[in-house]
């Protein structure tokens, strides 16, 4: 180092010895971006008011006598099931439709701003930025399956009532076990959706249009359901990442049947691996001239 | 400036050895090829500590793509670049905290006010305390005269304020190196002014600020250093006094006799023309115009007239670099 650049450097050199890096700041300001914006508060409280509409849907015509949606005939003896047949009603669009809006926006959304090269500038390393995306859009998972329980859930409560819950099984458990196994389908789905958030982007460093991404990842979502629909098919169906979202169900069992949740949560850990890896590879030598 | 065979010593020396004057940018070999169209080829740059260095060319002559080089946004084709003495890309994350850079135009979230981006940007950066933040914003805004505006959306921002914002950014903590490309595209008069002001006082401060722009006007006043950049290659670099002595001034003589003028040129070693019928000119070099004045008079030519012009960079620039709409390949 000459005494130019030592005269020059030893303030800032010294100051970054005596602090350490707060590592949070950077996700925070991430959260703040996604839960700050208008377009993204729009859609969750379209994903929130979906359960309300089934709760006061059902209160008014009452259940349909032949089955009906999934979870729709235990309404009537307990508000929790508005929670499970909420989550399972926006399973098809509403929910991935809103994970992918925020995923695809990830580093397309930055690239089309022309944020991203001052954020790579700052320097921002590549890595530690598509962790810190990958890990926002988890938490916007948890937030918006959450946010469709909750809302479910005091609507339910609020027009059935709560107490003791008769599981599918048949078992009766108390209102609390009833709750925390609520908890542990949203923790199932938000980890699901995650993967598929994982897929955005990955899809998100492919381009600089953010809609396009967008459209991209639900199209993909669409295809694995459509796939799951056509029997000749049945050998591919357990790799469909959302082959297994359905299974969330089955921790309303007693005993619970572990099978498809593990099945699940397995395939999405490895979806979310190789469409991170996949974004990385893309994106950690790609020339960014937006 | 094709040094090639000198140079992988001298890099290695530049950052410890007392003789060489220490450079904040250097490359060597530089190049980069976007499939068949090579936007730079064979850049050697070597900006000095504490230079204003003026980074000029027409749009598309490769400023843009060489400094997204420089700043590892793209990775080059071909050749080596230093920054502050650390390779790039690789030392990326010892020498960008201490760069501060305006790449092609502000961008910045619309929706987020002015103080709320430059936080955005002081979070995503590690190195300094988090504790400060609040007060480096301010100080920030403060300095390109945004404070008062730093609550509105950036979307509601002019041309001109965002561009401030920009530079703004660039100074969320002291830096060594300033990169601004094009500081003052889309400023009024005045505000190119303070652009410039606010060089000379940064500069004062002993950072060095690489500055690109495709008029030579808007930066020759405060620049140290040029750069001349045309269809990808450096046509011309240096110190500014020097590129202004480099090319001869030039004498006219208005003399009915221009065959007599001719010869008193040639005794003083000067290759004279005859420019018209009674015009005759001469670059000067090294001799002094009063000595050739003296010259012509013992030698009983009768002068009518007797200017001598020195080339401004603008006519260098102009001549190096073309005048036309041409887009280069």
């Amino acid at each position: 180092m000459s005494k130019a650049e030592a005269a020059a450097g030893v303030g800032a050199a010294a100051r970054q010895r005596t602090h350490r890096p707060v590592p949070g700041r950077f996700l925070r300001s991430e959260l703040l971006l996604i839960f700050g914006r208008r377009r993204n508060l729009a859609g969750l409280a379209v994903l929130a008011a979906v359960p309300v509409i089934v709760a006061i849907a059902i209160k008014v015509v009452g259940p349909s006598s032949q089955g009906g949606p999934t979870f729709f005939a235990a309404v009537m003896g307990n508000g929790l099931f508005v929670a499970l047949a909420s989550l399972a009603l926006e399973l098809t669009l509403f929910l991935p439709l809103a994970v992918s809006a925020i995923a695809g926006d990830t580093i397309a959304g930055e690239a089309n701003q022309g944020t991203l090269r001052y954020l790579l500038t700052v320097p921002v390393g590549r890595t530690r930025l598509l962790l810190v995306k990958l890990a926002a859009v988890v938490v916007f998972a948890f937030a918006a399956t959450l946010l469709v329980a909750v809302a479910g859930a005091i609507a339910g409560c609020a027009l059935f009532g709560g107490g003791p819950m008769t599981l599918l099984s048949g078992v009766q458990v108390s209102f609390v076990a009833g709750a925390l196994r609520v908890l542990a389908a949203v923790a199932y789905l938000a980890l699901s959706l995650s993967a598929l958030g994982a897929v955005g982007l990955f899809v998100s460093t492919l381009t600089e249009q953010p809609i396009g991404a967008t459209v991209a990842v639900l199209v993909f979502d669409l295809m694995c359901q459509v796939l799951d629909q056509i029997p000749q098919l049945d050998w591919l169906h357990p790799w469909l990442l959302t082959h297994w979202w359905l299974s969330f169900g089955d921790l309303l069992r007693d005993p619970i049947a572990w099978h498809g949740i593990g099945r699940g949560l397995a395939l999405a850990a490895g979806y979310t691996a190789v469409a991170w890896l996949a974004a990385w590879a893309r994106f950690a030598g790609k020339d960014v001239t937006s | 400036m094709s040094a090639a065979a000198a140079e992988p010593a001298a890099a290695d020396e530049t950052d410890s050895a007392g003789a060489a004057p220490p450079l904040a940018i250097r490359t060597c070999g530089l190049g980069k090829s976007f499939g068949p169209h090579r936007a730079v080829a064979d850049l050697d740059l070597e900006v000095p500590r504490g230079s204003v260095f003026g980074f000029l060319g027409p749009n598309g002559s490769g400023k843009t793509t060489t400094i997204r080089m420089l700043l590892g946004l793209v990775r080059p084709s071909a050749g080596r670049i230093e920054l502050l003495g650390r390779p790039m890309p690789a030392g990326a994350a010892g020498a960008l905290p201490r760069i501060g850079a305006l790449v092609e135009s502000p961008a910045f979230h619309p929706y987020l006010s002015a103080r709320a981006n430059l936080a955005r940007l002081e979070a995503a950066d590690v190195t300094p305390a988090a504790g400060t933040a609040r007060d480096r914003v301010d100080a920030a805004l403060e300095r390109v005269g945004l404070l008062a505006a730093a609550n509105r959306r950036y979307r509601v921002y002019s041309l001109g304020m965002r561009q401030r914002l920009g530079i703004a950014a660039a100074l969320l903590r002291p830096r060594e190196l300033l990169v601004l490309d094009e500081p003052t595209n889309g400023l009024d008069p005045q505000g190119t002014r303070e652009v410039r002001a606010l060089i000379r006082s940064l500069a004062g401060d002993g950072t060095t600020v690489f500055v690109s722009s495709h008029l030579l006007s808007e930066v020759e006043q405060v620049c140290t250093h040029i750069g001349v950049m045309h269809a990808g290659r450096l046509v011309a670099a240096g110190d500014v006094a020097a590129l202004r002595a480099e090319p001869a001034p030039q004498a006219s003589i208005r003399t009915p006799d221009t065959g007599a003028a001719l010869a008193a040129l040639a005794d003083l070693g000067l290759a004279g023309e005859a420019a018209g019928t009674e015009v005759v000119s001469a670059e000067l070099a090294e001799v002094a115009p009063e000595r050739v004045v003296a010259a012509l008079v013992v030698a009983g030519v009768r002068v009518r007239g007797f200017t001598v012009e020195a080339r401004t960079l603008e006519d260098m620039y102009v001549a190096l670099t073309g005048e036309g709409f041409d887009v280069e390949g």
